[in-house]
Protein backbone atom coordinates (compact mmCIF):
# COMPACT_ATOMS: atom_id res chain seq x y z
CA UNK A 1 0.00 0.00 0.00
CA UNK A 2 1.91 3.17 -1.19
CA UNK A 3 1.77 6.36 1.84
CA UNK A 4 -0.89 8.50 1.71
CA UNK A 5 1.61 11.68 1.08
CA UNK A 6 5.06 10.95 -0.48
CA UNK A 7 7.42 13.67 -1.16
CA UNK A 8 10.49 12.79 -3.11
CA UNK A 9 13.22 15.48 -4.07
CA UNK A 10 11.21 18.67 -4.02
CA UNK A 11 12.96 22.12 -4.71
CA UNK A 12 11.01 25.21 -4.67
CA UNK A 13 11.58 29.06 -5.30
CA UNK A 14 9.63 32.59 -5.04
CA UNK A 15 10.90 35.63 -6.28
CA UNK A 16 14.17 33.54 -7.63
CA UNK A 17 15.02 32.21 -4.10
CA UNK A 18 15.13 29.13 -3.15
CA UNK A 19 13.30 28.13 -0.12
CA UNK A 20 13.69 24.42 -0.41
CA UNK A 21 16.03 21.83 -2.12
CA UNK A 22 15.39 18.19 -2.26
CA UNK A 23 13.23 17.96 0.18
CA UNK A 24 12.01 14.45 0.90
CA UNK A 25 9.24 13.43 3.26
CA UNK A 26 6.23 10.40 3.65
CA UNK A 27 3.10 11.41 5.34
CA UNK A 28 1.13 7.92 6.68
CA UNK A 29 -2.38 7.53 8.16
CA UNK A 30 -2.23 8.88 12.00
CA UNK A 31 0.78 11.20 11.39
CA UNK A 32 1.38 14.43 12.52
CA UNK A 33 3.62 16.79 10.88
CA UNK A 34 4.44 20.21 12.02
CA UNK A 35 6.71 22.29 9.46
CA UNK A 36 8.73 24.25 11.64
CA UNK A 37 11.13 27.59 10.67
CA UNK A 38 11.16 31.04 10.67
CA UNK A 39 9.37 33.84 8.94
CA UNK A 40 10.10 33.68 5.23
CA UNK A 41 11.32 29.85 5.60
CA UNK A 42 8.59 29.03 2.91
CA UNK A 43 6.17 26.77 5.49
CA UNK A 44 3.11 28.24 3.51
CA UNK A 45 4.49 27.32 0.74
CA UNK A 46 5.39 24.26 1.20
CA UNK A 47 1.60 23.67 2.47
CA UNK A 48 0.12 25.79 -0.64
CA UNK A 49 2.30 23.47 -2.77
CA UNK A 50 0.76 20.28 -0.77
CA UNK A 51 -2.87 21.63 -1.65
CA UNK A 52 -2.38 22.53 -5.23
CA UNK A 53 -2.68 25.59 -4.94
CA UNK A 54 1.25 26.22 -6.19
CA UNK A 55 2.43 24.64 -9.07
CA UNK A 56 5.96 26.15 -9.67
CA UNK A 57 8.08 23.45 -7.64
CA UNK A 58 10.24 20.51 -9.26
CA UNK A 59 9.98 17.21 -7.82
CA UNK A 60 7.61 13.76 -7.41
CA UNK A 61 4.66 14.47 -5.41
CA UNK A 62 2.04 11.70 -5.06
CA UNK A 63 -1.05 10.82 -3.46
CA UNK A 64 -1.63 7.31 -2.49
CA UNK A 65 1.23 6.48 -4.90
CA UNK A 66 -1.13 8.69 -7.53
CA UNK A 67 1.04 12.39 -9.13
CA UNK A 68 -0.45 15.18 -7.63
CA UNK A 69 0.19 16.73 -11.10
CA UNK A 70 -2.11 13.79 -12.24
CA UNK A 71 -4.86 11.56 -11.40
CA UNK A 72 -3.90 12.50 -7.35
CA UNK A 73 -4.88 15.94 -7.10
CA UNK A 74 -8.81 15.07 -7.86
CA UNK A 75 -8.68 12.60 -5.22
CA UNK A 76 -6.93 14.65 -2.98
CA UNK A 77 -9.34 17.42 -3.33
CA UNK A 78 -12.34 15.64 -2.35
CA UNK A 79 -10.56 13.89 0.30
CA UNK A 80 -8.58 16.99 2.07
CA UNK A 81 -9.11 20.24 4.24
CA UNK A 82 -7.39 23.26 3.76
CA UNK A 83 -7.17 25.72 5.93
CA UNK A 84 -5.13 28.73 4.91
CA UNK A 85 -4.03 32.19 6.69
CA UNK A 86 -7.52 33.88 5.60
CA UNK A 87 -10.71 32.40 7.01
CA UNK A 88 -12.22 31.82 4.10
CA UNK A 89 -15.61 33.45 5.24
CA UNK A 90 -17.84 35.23 3.57
CA UNK A 91 -18.44 38.52 6.33
CA UNK A 92 -21.62 39.06 5.50
CA UNK A 93 -23.21 35.56 5.75
CA UNK A 94 -24.19 33.91 8.68
CA UNK A 95 -21.44 30.88 9.98
CA UNK A 96 -24.84 28.41 9.06
CA UNK A 97 -24.63 29.72 5.26
CA UNK A 98 -20.81 29.85 4.86
CA UNK A 99 -20.57 26.58 5.96
CA UNK A 100 -23.56 25.37 4.00
CA UNK A 101 -21.69 26.74 1.12
CA UNK A 102 -18.32 25.41 2.28
CA UNK A 103 -20.14 21.69 2.50
CA UNK A 104 -20.91 22.41 -1.42
CA UNK A 105 -17.81 23.02 -2.14
CA UNK A 106 -17.04 20.15 -1.18
CA UNK A 107 -19.68 18.03 -3.61
CA UNK A 108 -21.90 17.33 -0.25
CA UNK A 109 -25.33 19.07 0.69
CA UNK A 110 -25.35 18.80 4.37
CA UNK A 111 -28.54 19.31 6.34
CA UNK A 112 -29.16 22.09 8.82
CA UNK A 113 -28.50 19.68 12.05
CA UNK A 114 -25.09 18.56 10.73
CA UNK A 115 -23.91 22.24 10.37
CA UNK A 116 -25.54 23.14 13.98
CA UNK A 117 -23.51 20.15 15.18
CA UNK A 118 -20.29 20.88 13.49
CA UNK A 119 -20.95 24.86 14.89
CA UNK A 120 -21.53 23.49 18.88
CA UNK A 121 -18.42 21.34 18.02
CA UNK A 122 -16.19 24.23 18.09
CA UNK A 123 -18.15 25.98 20.35
CA UNK A 124 -20.46 28.05 18.67
CA UNK A 125 -23.72 27.28 19.54
CA UNK A 126 -25.92 29.83 19.33
CA UNK A 127 -24.40 31.89 17.12
CA UNK A 128 -25.57 30.56 14.22
CA UNK A 129 -27.52 33.25 12.10
CA UNK A 130 -25.04 36.10 13.56
CA UNK A 131 -23.53 37.64 10.61
CA UNK A 132 -19.35 36.51 10.43
CA UNK A 133 -18.85 40.48 10.69
CA UNK A 134 -20.29 40.51 14.50
CA UNK A 135 -17.93 37.89 15.27
CA UNK A 136 -14.66 38.35 17.08
CA UNK A 137 -11.51 37.41 15.17
CA UNK A 138 -11.00 34.12 17.41
CA UNK A 139 -14.59 33.22 16.90
CA UNK A 140 -14.39 33.52 13.09
CA UNK A 141 -11.41 30.93 13.35
CA UNK A 142 -13.55 28.90 14.80
CA UNK A 143 -16.54 29.20 12.13
CA UNK A 144 -13.68 28.27 10.01
CA UNK A 145 -13.09 25.18 12.52
CA UNK A 146 -16.17 23.67 12.23
CA UNK A 147 -15.28 22.41 8.50
CA UNK A 148 -13.17 20.10 9.62
CA UNK A 149 -15.75 18.71 11.36
CA UNK A 150 -18.68 18.91 8.82
CA UNK A 151 -17.21 17.08 5.86
CA UNK A 152 -14.67 14.36 6.81
CA UNK A 153 -11.71 14.33 5.23
CA UNK A 154 -8.75 11.68 5.38
CA UNK A 155 -6.05 14.92 5.55
CA UNK A 156 -5.99 18.29 7.16
CA UNK A 157 -3.67 20.79 6.31
CA UNK A 158 -3.46 23.40 8.13
CA UNK A 159 -1.43 26.92 7.87
CA UNK A 160 -1.27 28.39 11.03
CA UNK A 161 -4.59 26.72 12.98
CA UNK A 162 -3.56 28.56 16.40
CA UNK A 163 -3.64 32.14 15.20
CA UNK A 164 -6.57 34.90 17.25
CA UNK A 165 -7.50 31.08 19.47
CA UNK A 166 -7.47 31.55 23.31
CA UNK A 167 -6.22 29.23 25.72
CA UNK A 168 -8.98 26.83 25.88
CA UNK A 169 -9.52 26.88 22.23
CA UNK A 170 -6.03 26.05 21.38
CA UNK A 171 -6.12 23.39 24.43
CA UNK A 172 -9.29 22.09 22.14
CA UNK A 173 -7.73 22.19 18.74
CA UNK A 174 -4.61 20.24 19.86
CA UNK A 175 -7.01 17.86 21.14
CA UNK A 176 -8.80 16.92 18.11
CA UNK A 177 -6.16 17.38 16.31
CA UNK A 178 -4.53 14.33 18.53
CA UNK A 179 -7.99 12.78 17.95
CA UNK A 180 -7.65 12.84 14.34
CA UNK A 181 -4.73 11.67 14.08
CA UNK A 182 -5.50 8.66 16.44
CA UNK A 183 -8.68 7.98 14.44
CA UNK A 184 -6.36 7.48 11.15
CA UNK A 185 -6.26 11.13 9.71
CA UNK A 186 -3.15 12.84 8.67
CA UNK A 187 -2.93 16.10 9.42
CA UNK A 188 0.73 18.51 8.22
CA UNK A 189 0.11 21.76 10.15
CA UNK A 190 2.62 24.89 10.70
CA UNK A 191 2.77 26.80 14.08
CA UNK A 192 4.61 28.57 15.91
CA UNK A 193 2.77 27.53 19.14
CA UNK A 194 4.70 25.35 20.68
CA UNK A 195 2.63 21.65 20.93
CA UNK A 196 1.60 19.29 23.65
CA UNK A 197 2.46 16.15 23.82
CA UNK A 198 0.27 14.41 20.54
CA UNK A 199 0.81 10.35 19.36
CA UNK A 200 2.50 10.31 16.15
CA UNK A 201 3.91 14.18 15.94
CA UNK A 202 6.69 14.58 13.97
CA UNK A 203 8.81 18.09 12.90
CA UNK A 204 10.08 19.03 9.27
CA UNK A 205 12.53 22.08 9.67
CA UNK A 206 13.17 24.51 6.94
CA UNK A 207 15.35 27.06 6.41
CA UNK A 208 17.81 25.57 8.85
CA UNK A 209 21.10 26.50 7.32
CA UNK B 1 -20.95 13.81 -4.47
CA UNK B 2 -24.64 14.55 -3.59
CA UNK B 3 -27.23 15.67 -6.05
CA UNK B 4 -26.02 18.10 -8.26
CA UNK B 5 -28.77 20.23 -8.11
CA UNK B 6 -28.55 20.64 -4.60
CA UNK B 7 -25.21 21.86 -4.99
CA UNK B 8 -26.07 24.20 -7.85
CA UNK B 9 -28.60 25.68 -5.87
CA UNK B 10 -26.53 26.46 -2.75
CA UNK B 11 -23.99 27.84 -4.43
CA UNK B 12 -26.72 29.99 -6.52
CA UNK B 13 -28.07 30.95 -3.45
CA UNK B 14 -24.73 32.14 -1.73
CA UNK B 15 -23.84 34.58 -4.41
CA UNK B 16 -27.25 35.82 -4.78
CA UNK B 17 -27.32 36.34 -0.63
CA UNK B 18 -23.64 38.05 -1.11
CA UNK B 19 -24.59 40.33 -3.46
CA UNK B 20 -27.90 41.01 -1.81
CA UNK B 21 -25.99 42.04 1.30
CA UNK B 22 -24.51 44.64 -0.09
CA UNK B 23 -26.97 46.76 -1.90
CA UNK B 24 -24.83 49.79 -2.86
CA UNK B 25 -22.79 47.44 -5.20
CA UNK B 26 -25.71 46.59 -6.81
CA UNK B 27 -27.20 50.03 -7.25
CA UNK B 28 -23.89 51.81 -8.37
CA UNK B 29 -23.89 50.70 -11.82
CA UNK B 30 -27.64 51.73 -12.14
CA UNK B 31 -27.40 55.07 -10.91
CA UNK B 32 -24.66 55.24 -12.94
CA UNK B 33 -26.75 54.01 -16.08
CA UNK B 34 -29.56 56.47 -15.29
CA UNK B 35 -27.35 59.50 -14.27
CA UNK B 36 -25.00 59.17 -17.43
CA UNK B 37 -28.39 58.93 -19.91
CA UNK B 38 -29.61 61.81 -17.87
CA UNK B 39 -26.66 63.85 -18.76
CA UNK B 40 -26.93 63.43 -22.62
CA UNK B 41 -30.07 65.48 -23.16
CA UNK B 42 -28.39 68.28 -21.14
CA UNK B 43 -24.82 67.99 -23.18
CA UNK B 44 -26.79 67.95 -26.28
CA UNK B 45 -30.17 69.45 -26.19
CA UNK B 46 -33.31 68.88 -25.86
CA UNK B 47 -34.37 68.64 -29.62
CA UNK B 48 -36.79 65.29 -29.67
CA UNK B 49 -35.31 64.30 -33.23
CA UNK B 50 -31.37 64.40 -32.02
CA UNK B 51 -32.47 62.45 -29.08
CA UNK B 52 -34.69 59.93 -30.57
CA UNK B 53 -31.94 59.23 -33.51
CA UNK B 54 -28.78 58.72 -30.94
CA UNK B 55 -31.09 57.11 -27.93
CA UNK B 56 -29.65 53.41 -29.12
CA UNK B 57 -26.50 53.26 -29.12
CA UNK B 58 -26.19 56.18 -26.10
CA UNK B 59 -28.58 53.05 -24.14
CA UNK B 60 -25.65 50.91 -25.35
CA UNK B 61 -22.99 52.28 -24.71
CA UNK B 62 -23.58 53.66 -21.31
CA UNK B 63 -25.14 50.12 -20.40
CA UNK B 64 -21.87 48.25 -21.45
CA UNK B 65 -20.02 50.76 -19.05
CA UNK B 66 -22.30 49.82 -16.32
CA UNK B 67 -22.37 46.41 -16.67
CA UNK B 68 -17.94 47.01 -16.82
CA UNK B 69 -18.09 48.90 -14.20
CA UNK B 70 -20.36 46.34 -12.25
CA UNK B 71 -18.02 43.49 -13.18
CA UNK B 72 -14.72 45.13 -11.75
CA UNK B 73 -14.90 43.58 -8.33
CA UNK B 74 -16.41 40.59 -9.25
CA UNK B 75 -13.84 38.05 -8.15
CA UNK B 76 -11.48 40.61 -6.06
CA UNK B 77 -13.75 40.04 -2.86
CA UNK B 78 -13.57 36.31 -2.84
CA UNK B 79 -9.57 36.70 -3.92
CA UNK B 80 -8.90 38.91 -0.87
CA UNK B 81 -10.55 36.63 2.14
CA UNK B 82 -9.87 33.31 0.71
CA UNK B 83 -13.01 31.77 -0.32
CA UNK B 84 -12.05 31.65 -3.99
CA UNK B 85 -8.71 29.52 -2.92
CA UNK B 86 -11.63 26.88 -1.28
CA UNK B 87 -13.43 27.51 -4.85
CA UNK B 88 -9.92 26.24 -6.59
CA UNK B 89 -9.58 23.27 -4.11
CA UNK B 90 -13.03 22.31 -4.21
CA UNK B 91 -13.95 18.88 -6.48
CA UNK B 92 -17.01 20.79 -8.13
CA UNK B 93 -15.50 21.99 -11.52
CA UNK B 94 -14.12 24.96 -11.37
CA UNK B 95 -16.56 25.56 -14.69
CA UNK B 96 -20.05 25.21 -12.87
CA UNK B 97 -18.60 27.87 -9.90
CA UNK B 98 -17.18 30.33 -12.27
CA UNK B 99 -20.67 29.96 -14.54
CA UNK B 100 -22.97 30.14 -11.40
CA UNK B 101 -21.29 33.25 -10.47
CA UNK B 102 -21.17 35.30 -13.70
CA UNK B 103 -25.15 33.79 -13.79
CA UNK B 104 -25.71 35.43 -10.34
CA UNK B 105 -24.01 38.42 -11.22
CA UNK B 106 -25.86 38.90 -14.13
CA UNK B 107 -29.21 38.54 -12.42
CA UNK B 108 -28.40 41.09 -10.15
CA UNK B 109 -26.43 43.80 -12.93
CA UNK B 110 -27.51 43.11 -16.68
CA UNK B 111 -30.95 41.95 -16.03
CA UNK B 112 -32.11 45.52 -13.80
CA UNK B 113 -30.06 47.31 -16.07
CA UNK B 114 -32.11 46.03 -18.91
CA UNK B 115 -35.41 46.67 -16.98
CA UNK B 116 -34.95 49.97 -16.18
CA UNK B 117 -33.83 50.47 -20.00
CA UNK B 118 -37.63 51.70 -21.26
CA UNK B 119 -37.66 54.17 -18.67
CA UNK B 120 -34.39 56.18 -19.83
CA UNK B 121 -35.45 55.42 -23.58
CA UNK B 122 -38.71 57.26 -23.45
CA UNK B 123 -36.36 60.04 -21.65
CA UNK B 124 -34.51 60.20 -24.49
CA UNK B 125 -37.74 60.34 -26.89
CA UNK B 126 -37.17 56.87 -28.34
CA UNK B 127 -40.14 56.10 -30.06
CA UNK B 128 -41.93 53.17 -28.06
CA UNK B 129 -42.04 50.62 -31.26
CA UNK B 130 -38.13 50.27 -29.86
CA UNK B 131 -38.54 49.15 -26.71
CA UNK B 132 -39.13 45.54 -27.29
CA UNK B 133 -35.69 45.11 -29.63
CA UNK B 134 -34.34 47.33 -26.51
CA UNK B 135 -35.16 45.22 -23.91
CA UNK B 136 -34.16 42.27 -26.13
CA UNK B 137 -31.06 43.07 -27.40
CA UNK B 138 -29.65 44.37 -23.44
CA UNK B 139 -30.86 41.15 -21.55
CA UNK B 140 -28.92 39.01 -24.36
CA UNK B 141 -26.43 41.70 -25.11
CA UNK B 142 -25.40 42.31 -20.79
CA UNK B 143 -25.47 38.57 -20.63
CA UNK B 144 -22.18 38.43 -23.26
CA UNK B 145 -20.93 41.19 -21.58
CA UNK B 146 -20.75 39.71 -17.99
CA UNK B 147 -19.23 36.97 -19.67
CA UNK B 148 -16.48 38.58 -21.01
CA UNK B 149 -15.92 41.09 -18.43
CA UNK B 150 -15.88 38.10 -15.92
CA UNK B 151 -12.85 36.76 -18.47
CA UNK B 152 -11.24 39.88 -17.89
CA UNK B 153 -11.91 40.01 -13.80
CA UNK B 154 -10.33 37.02 -13.27
CA UNK B 155 -6.79 37.63 -15.24
CA UNK B 156 -6.68 40.62 -13.24
CA UNK B 157 -8.16 39.99 -9.52
CA UNK B 158 -4.18 39.12 -8.90
CA UNK B 159 -3.30 42.84 -9.44
CA UNK B 160 -3.60 45.95 -6.87
CA UNK B 161 -5.51 48.47 -8.99
CA UNK B 162 -6.81 45.96 -12.49
CA UNK B 163 -9.53 48.59 -12.93
CA UNK B 164 -7.95 50.47 -15.74
CA UNK B 165 -6.69 47.41 -17.34
CA UNK B 166 -10.05 45.28 -17.30
CA UNK B 167 -11.37 48.10 -19.33
CA UNK B 168 -8.32 48.14 -21.61
CA UNK B 169 -8.62 44.55 -21.71
CA UNK B 170 -12.40 43.83 -22.52
CA UNK B 171 -13.81 46.68 -24.16
CA UNK B 172 -12.53 46.03 -27.69
CA UNK B 173 -13.94 42.48 -26.97
CA UNK B 174 -17.36 44.12 -26.44
CA UNK B 175 -17.84 45.60 -29.73
CA UNK B 176 -19.36 42.64 -31.47
CA UNK B 177 -21.97 42.73 -29.17
CA UNK B 178 -22.63 46.63 -29.02
CA UNK B 179 -22.91 46.89 -32.92
CA UNK B 180 -25.43 43.64 -33.08
CA UNK B 181 -27.13 45.14 -29.81
CA UNK B 182 -27.19 48.85 -31.35
CA UNK B 183 -28.31 48.11 -34.45
CA UNK B 184 -31.30 45.71 -33.54
CA UNK B 185 -32.68 48.66 -31.80
CA UNK B 186 -32.27 51.01 -34.60
CA UNK B 187 -33.73 48.93 -36.90
CA UNK B 188 -36.92 48.27 -35.01
CA UNK B 189 -36.58 52.23 -33.81
CA UNK B 190 -37.18 52.82 -38.23
CA UNK B 191 -39.62 49.94 -38.22
CA UNK B 192 -37.77 47.63 -39.55
CA UNK B 193 -37.42 43.62 -39.08
CA UNK B 194 -34.66 43.22 -35.83
CA UNK B 195 -34.85 39.43 -35.68
CA UNK B 196 -31.05 39.03 -37.63
CA UNK B 197 -29.15 41.07 -35.26
CA UNK B 198 -30.83 39.95 -32.29
CA UNK B 199 -30.37 36.30 -33.53
CA UNK B 200 -26.97 36.95 -34.19
CA UNK B 201 -26.77 38.58 -30.15
CA UNK B 202 -28.28 35.23 -28.92
CA UNK B 203 -25.85 32.58 -30.68
CA UNK B 204 -23.54 35.27 -28.78
CA UNK B 205 -25.02 34.43 -25.50
CA UNK B 206 -25.27 31.25 -25.86
CA UNK B 207 -21.67 30.80 -27.06
CA UNK B 208 -20.36 32.45 -24.32
CA UNK B 209 -22.54 31.38 -21.56
CA UNK B 210 -21.03 27.61 -22.64
CA UNK B 211 -17.53 28.68 -23.67
CA UNK B 212 -16.45 31.69 -21.30
CA UNK B 213 -16.50 29.15 -17.87
CA UNK B 214 -13.84 27.46 -19.37
CA UNK B 215 -11.61 30.81 -19.67
CA UNK B 216 -12.47 32.29 -16.73
CA UNK B 217 -11.67 29.11 -14.72
CA UNK B 218 -8.21 28.90 -16.43
CA UNK B 219 -7.64 32.78 -16.18
CA UNK B 220 -8.36 32.01 -11.74
CA UNK B 221 -6.26 29.65 -12.05
CA UNK B 222 -3.43 31.79 -14.01
CA UNK B 223 -4.01 34.53 -11.89
CA UNK B 224 -4.05 32.48 -8.53
CA UNK B 225 -0.72 30.68 -9.11
CA UNK B 226 1.72 32.33 -7.68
Amino acid sequence: MPPLLDIQGLSYARDHRDLARDLSFQLEAGDILRVEGPNGSGKTTLLRILAGLYTNYEGELRYRGESLRGRGRLAMRSESHFLGHQSALKLSLTPLENLNWLAALNGQSVGLDAVENALAKVGLKGYEDVPCRQLSAGQQRRVTLARLFLVSAGLWLLDEPFTALDRQAVAELEGWIGEFAASGGAVVLTTHHALGQLQGLRSLTLGGS
Amino acid sequence: MSDPRIIWNVLLRRELLVSLRRRSEIANPLFFFLIVCALFPLGLGPSPALLAGMAPGILWIVALLAVLMASDGLFRSDYDDGTLEQVLLSPVPLYVTSLVKVLAHWLLSGLPLTLLSPLLAMMLQMPPQGIPALLASLALGTLVLSFIAAIGAALTVGLKRGGVLLSLLVLPLFVPALIFGSAAVQRAVLGMDSSAPLALLGAMAIMFVLVAPLAIAGALRVSHDQ
